[in-house]
Order: C-alpha cells, then sequence, then structure tokens
C-alpha cells in the first residue's frame, strides 16, 4: 500500500454555473497524485490550470466530481470525497492543515487568538496555545504591539503571516500552501522557508503552489503539472 | 462518530396551497452548529417550531435522544423546553417577560428548573449578564428600558443559563443595527464554542453562517435543497438557488 499521506485518485471536477446558462466548466480531469510524508510537492501550470481547484478539492472546501481523496487520518485511511461534514472537520482538525493565500478575517478577535485556534480546538490549553501562538508571530516578524488586535485593518503582508502561523500552529500531518509567500518580503520569505524545512523534518506531506520559483527550487521535491484542460466546448 | 442529538425525517406540512414542509429530513448532533438560509417563506421558521415541538406536522418524525418528541406527552415536551431545549425568538419581546426585571428574566428560568435560594440565583443572574455584557448594575430594571441589543442579550442570558444541550435560534439578530448584529454574532460564536451547545440558527446573513455554522442547510419551497460543510456549500455550491443566494452576496 505504500507510505503515503494523502493519496488523490482519478479526481475530476467541473464547475456548472446556473446562471451563466449552465455552462460547465471542466477543471480538472482524471488527476491521480500521491504525497508521502516528508515530501514536497509544488504544483506547477499556467494561470487558470486548476491549480487552487485541486488543492481546494484535497481540502474538502470544493467537492469532488469523480473520484477518490484518500488520506491518512490517525490509524484509518479515509475518503475525503465522501466523508461525511463531521469527519472533514475532525480531519481538519487533527490532520489536514491549510494555508489559503488570503486571511479571513474573524471580527474582533485578536491575532494571537486566530493563531492559537487550532491548537485550542485540539484540546490544547490556553496558555501554552498562546504561547505557541506569540512564538511563531514573532517569529515571522509580527510586531509584539499588534499581536492583540483583530487584522481587519492589517496590511496584506501582515496579515498573510498571521495566516501562515496559524497553518503552522499544529502540526499537522499533511499540510495545503497556496502561495503562502505572495504578499512577504525577503526575509519573511527566508522564514517561510525555514518553517516549511522543519515541517518536511518532523514528517509532514505537503503539497505548494509556489510562484516564486527561489522558493519553489528551495523546499520542493518534485513537480506536478496540472495542465489546463482543452476547451471540451 | 456520535449519534445525533435531533433526527427528524419526512416532515411534511400543508397550510392550504402551501407546502411550507415539504418532506424534510434533519439531523443535528452534539456540540454542533447547523445553519438553516433560504429565501422569505421557504419553511425556515416552520421547521424550528415543528423539531421544537410547537407545530405538529401533518407526517414525519422527529427523535431527541431517542424520544419521539410528537408522541411526547406536552408536560414531558415542556420540560424538554425549559431544561434541555432553548428558543431565542427574533423579537426579544416573545422570548422576554417584560414586566418582569432583567435578573427575574434570568432568575425565573432557574426556578423553573428547581433552583430555589434567592442568593444563588441573584448570583447567577449576575454572572450571565455579565456573560452576554450587560452592566449587572441594571438588574433590576425591566427590559422596555434596554436597547434592541441588550434586550437580545437578554433573552439569550435567559436561554442559555438553564445549560439547554440544543438551542434554537430564529433570525437572532434581525431588527438590529448592523453594529450591534456584529458584536451579537461574537456573543454567540464564543457562548455557543464555551458551552459546547448544539445551534440550529435560521438567519438570512450568509456571512454570519458562515462564521458561527459547521454546517449549512439551503431551504427552498419547503424543501431542502442543498446541504453540507458550511464552506463547500458556501464556496462550491451546486443547486442553482444556491448560487443565487452566494452571488448575492459580496465575499461572506
Ligand atoms: N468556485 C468556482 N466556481 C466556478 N469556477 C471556478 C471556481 N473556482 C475556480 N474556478 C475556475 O476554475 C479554473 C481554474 O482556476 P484555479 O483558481 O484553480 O486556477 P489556478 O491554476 O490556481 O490559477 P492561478 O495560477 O491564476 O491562481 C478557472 O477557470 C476558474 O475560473
Ligand atoms: N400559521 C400559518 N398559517 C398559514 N400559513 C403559514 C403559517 N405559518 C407559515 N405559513 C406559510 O408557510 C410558508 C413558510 O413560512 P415560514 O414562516 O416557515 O417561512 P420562513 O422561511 O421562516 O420565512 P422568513 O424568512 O420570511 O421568516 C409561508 O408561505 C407562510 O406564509
Ligand atoms: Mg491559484
Ligand atoms: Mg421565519
Amino acid at each position: 500500500m505504500g507510505n503515503w499521506a494523502l493519496r488523490a485518485e482519478n479526481l475530476s471536477k467541473d464547475f456548472r454555473l446556473h446562471l451563466q446558462g449552465g455552462v460547465r466548466i471542466p477543471v480538472l480531469a482524471d488527476v491521480s497524485l500521491t504525497v508521502e510524508p516528508g515530501e514536497c510537492v509544488a504544483l506547477a501550470g499556467p494561470s487558470g490550470a486548476g491549480k487552487s481547484t485541486l488543492m481546494r478539492c484535497l481540502y474538502g472546501n470544493y467537492g469532488a466530481g469523480a473520484g477518490r481523496i484518500l488520506i491518512r487520518h490517525g490509524d484509518a485511511v479515509v475518503d475525503l470525497a465522501t466523508a461525511d461534514p463531521r469527519l472533514v472537520r475532525a480531519i481538519r482538525r487533527d490532520t489536514l492543515g491549510y494555508v489559503s493565500q488570503f486571511l479571513r478575517v474573524i471580527p474582533r478577535i485578536g491575532a494571537v487568538d486566530i493563531v492559537a485556534e487550532p491548537l485550542m480546538a485540539r484540546g490544547v490549553a490556553r496558555d501554552a496555545a498562546t504561547a505557541r501562538a506569540r512564538d511563531l508571530l514573532l517569529r515571522l516578524n509580527l510586531p509584539e504591539r499588534l499581536h492583540n488586535l483583530p487584522p481587519a485593518t492589517f496590511s496584506g503582508g501582515e496579515q498573510q503571516r498571521i495566516n501562515l502561523a496559524r497553518g503552522f500552529a499544529a502540526d499537522y500531518p499533511v499540510l495545503l500552501l497556496d502561495e503562502p509567500t505572495a504578499s512577504l518580503d525577503a526575509a519573511n520569505r527566508q522564514v517561510v522557508i525555514g518553517l516549511i524545512e522543519e515541517a518536511k523534518a518532523r514528517g509532514a506531506a505537503l503539497i505548494g503552489i509556489f510562484h516564486d520559483t527561489e522558493v519553489r527550487d528551495r523546499i520542493a521535491d518534485r513537480l506536478f503539472d496540472v495542465a489546463p484542460i482543452q476547451d471540451a466546448a | 462518530m456520535s449519534t445525533p442529538l435531533m433526527e427528524a425525517r419526512g416532515l411534511q406540512l400543508r397550510f392550504g396551497r402551501v407546502a411550507a414542509l415539504d418532506d424534510v429530513a434533519i439531523d443535528i448532533h452534539p456540540g454542533e452548529v447547523v445553519a438553516i438560509v433560504g429565501e422569505s417563506g421557504s419553511g425556515k421558521t416552520t421547521l424550528l417550531r415543528v423539531l421544537s415541538g410547537l407545530m405538529r406536522p401533518d407526517a414525519g418524525a422527529v427523535t431527541y435522544r431517542g424520544q419521539d418528541v410528537l408522541a411526547m406527552p406536552e408536560a414531558a415536551r415542556r420540560r424538554l423546553m425549559r431544561t434541555e431545549w432553548g428558543f431565542v425568538h427574533q423579537n426579544p419581546r416573545d422570548g422576554l417577560r417584560l414586566g418582569v426585571t432583567a435578573g427575574g428574566n434570568i432568575g425565573e428560568r432557574l426556578m423553573a428548573v428547581g433552583a430555589r435560594h434567592y442568593g444563588n440565583i441573584r448570583a447567577e443572574a449576575t454572572e450571565w449578564l455579565k456573560r452576554v455584557e450587560i452592566d449587572p448594575a441594571r438588574m433590576d430594571d425591566i427590559p422596555g428600558k434596554f436597547s434592541g441589543g441588550m434586550q437580545q442579550r437578554l433573552q439569550i442570558a435567559r436561554v442559555l443559563v438553564t445549560r439547554p444541550r440544543l438551542v434554537f435560534m430564529d433570525e437572532p439578530t434581525g431588527g438590529l443595527d448592523v453594529s450591534v448584529q456584529a458584536r451579537l454574532l461574537d456573543l454567540i460564536r464564543a457562548l455557543v464554542a464555551d458551552l459546547g451547545l448544539a445551534v440550529l440558527i435560521v438567519t438570512h446573513d450568509i456571512a454570519a453562517a458562515r462564521l458561527l455554522a459547521h454546517r449549512i442547510l439551503v431551504m427552498r419551497q419547503g424543501q431542502v435543497v442543498e446541504e453540507g460543510l458550511t464552506d463547500r456549500v458556501l464556496d462550491d455550491p451546486q443547486h442553482a438557488y444556491t448560487q443565487l443566494l452566494v452571488s448575492s452576496v459580496l465575499a461572506a
């Protein structure tokens, strides 16, 4: 069976736009991808090819049209494509992390609490979760005076660093990263490279989209091509 | 996986020619927050009323922790309403006793489940006023002197003081100013997480559903047309009506 952490088999995804006369947009057809613990796979392909769509399918954010998404969750292997919502939540809590391109701010919740939340959801005590959150925020050069403020008014780069801290706070066995360094300066890019290398060293399986080729070359073990589907119309 | 706290199957209810519920099924698990969204008149309030036993369906079954809710004697259902369930109405005036002080509104629910010690009841009422961000100095005011947002927070305190397992909320932020809504949503979010409540919340506010709910049901014309994990339904809606609903809000 191999030692993979995540394995997508024959994944397909179309969007049907009912408000545009029911037009069907095929994005993924028959995609199969396997990632092992300690490995980082970079999704490559032109803009609009479906890289983010694939990643969102792997997170269960988009439903898979066909195929399976097998993930090792605790001692079990489960198919995320058909798992019920409660199981998907459990997988996201314990096994599968996702750093989106943009932080979704929660009104009135401070940066530290946003970062600590995934740990607290696992039952880590508030003090320990908050301490870990502060460490990560400091490592990502977010000044201490911002830690307790809600990030709604923060800059794009500051928000993205909070998003990254949140994604790395809990040590997920599988981590998805959609352009994690896009709005960061060179110094913070180095910090993120360090975080990814540490995650690989502890055995995490990573799938990333990196437009920054320097970052990609540093951390990706291999590329996985996401090819645009030929016009089906 | 856990067994559902509440489970309903095949619910039907007609008002004349209108099918308010047309073969609706739903389940709610312990600690789960489920949002019901959908256009006006789609049957959302009717569903809450049927599930909580306030209204009888024409057909279908509702069970709560294995008990048949529809077959339950009225007294047993009322007891559940006092102890294990809570109902937060859109209009706080429907959920509060307007002639009774704020402290009395909270204390009354405690006394209904057997609390007798005046000092303890008052202490608990003080605690809950603080939790819902009402100055305990207002304890002896009647709710009519409160703003709409304060009345709604008081209603929430009255409902939650007895630690229900399952709370029904019908548009709890509906009649309030936008800024007051946001504050109330934060409060609900924090309380629900702290107390581990199961909540069935009807809302028009897609952003609120995204913030609060683990799972969403989309209703239209008495039917559940789509349901699932909140972010999946909102980001990858399948049904034409859900696509319309999601496209009509900005970046929810
Ligand atoms: N929720 C959605 N509904 C409809 N179409 C969508 C949705 N999400 C993505 N698409 C479509 O799927 C296609 C692939 O988009 P995707 O965002 O996956 O590309 P990408 O490879 O990540 O591109 P980029 O490099 O520009 O980020 C596009 O045609 C896009 O419009
Ligand atoms: N007691 C009643 N007598 C007659 N018709 C009723 C009654 N209650 C509800 N209805 C009808 O049943 C349908 C569903 O009503 P319901 O109140 O459940 O809608 P809703 O989804 O809560 O709408 P809204 O978002 O406007 O509150 C509507 O057509 C309504 O007019
Ligand atoms: Mg993309
Ligand atoms: Mg209603």
